[in-house]
């Protein structure tokens, strides 16, 4: 797995979620600047989902063969953001933001548990 | 007060309840994924954790759909799994620390909900107090 691109997908999902979570607090909806953050952060998740299914396609495993869980927790990464994205276009209100942030601090916390995964933990 | 009437049916997941959804539908498709991949592969590894996996990911989609669908039925059984689920997370956060052997392989419910940023204990409160405070809006909502 590229170590750098994991790092860079979590903390750029922290930092959306620290963005979001400002904008919750001081009680405003999700504007038109966080869904383009989000988009940055999902094309990070796009081309993580690419360079972690072409090292597959190498022939490169998971330390422990939990290869279907890695890809499974590729394809959770990605879906992170258009999930709490959509919800958020209905509830124009703090807690929209503050979905995306929570949706945001999943995602990095997936990336740990990815990194895990392919170092060789079982992902349970 | 006649706005928290219309909405009676829809209240339970807007605004708060808006992030609950989402939080309890994210730890549905984990919980059920995860148990699933389990019990399917490796039951005989750690069965306790497994069916315990289990019992939280139906629990978990319990309240996902009672929040969705509203409503005070809805709503009085979203609070009864909510409180079942605070007890089993508190039950099994204990359980695990007090008796690791019983456990070879961690549950959503291991040591408090860790390995999940400790949510599977703090969601259950937060869901018993929105689902409280829905109960004041609809009851200052009658005539």
């Amino acid at each position: 797995m590229f170590t750098p691109l994991t790092v860079a997908v979590a903390v750029t999902a922290l930092l959306l979620a620290a963005w979001c979570g400002y904008a919750a607090l001081r009680n405003q909806p999700v504007k038109d600047w966080h869904y383009l953050g989000m988009a940055a952060v999902m094309l990070l998740t796009v081309a993580q989902l690419v360079v972690g299914l072409v090292q597959l396609g190498g022939g490169e495993r998971p330390a422990a063969g939990g290869t279907g869980t890695f890809v499974s927790y590729l394809l959770s990464v990605l879906l992170c953001l258009p999930v709490v994205g959509i919800v958020s276009l209905s509830e124009r209100s703090r807690w929209g933001s503050a979905t995306v942030a929570a949706g945001a601090v999943v995602l990095a916390a997936l990336e740990l548990r990815l990194a895990d995964v392919w170092a060789g933990g079982t992902g349970g | 007060m006649a706005e928290d009437r219309a909405d009676a049916r829809a209240g339970l997941r807007q605004g708060p309840g808006r992030l609950l959804v989402t939080l309890y539908g994210i730890f549905t498709v984990g919980a059920t994924s995860r148990s699933v991949y389990q019990l399917t592969t490796r039951f005989d590894e750690a069965p306790l954790a497994y069916v315990l996996s289990a019992v939280a990911a139906l629990v978990y989609a319990f309240i996902t759909v009672s929040l969705i669908r509203g409503g005070e039925n809805a709503r009085r059984g979203a609070l009864v799994a909510c409180a079942a689920e605070l007890a089993g997370v508190l039950t099994v956060g204990t359980w695990s620390l007090a008796d690791p052997d019983a456990f070879p392989d961690a549950t959503v419910w291991s040591d408090y909900g860790q390995g999940y940023l400790y949510l599977p204990v703090v969601l259950p409160v937060a869901g018993l107090l929105w689902l409280r405070r829905r109960r004041a809006a609809s009851q200052a909502a009658l005539p």
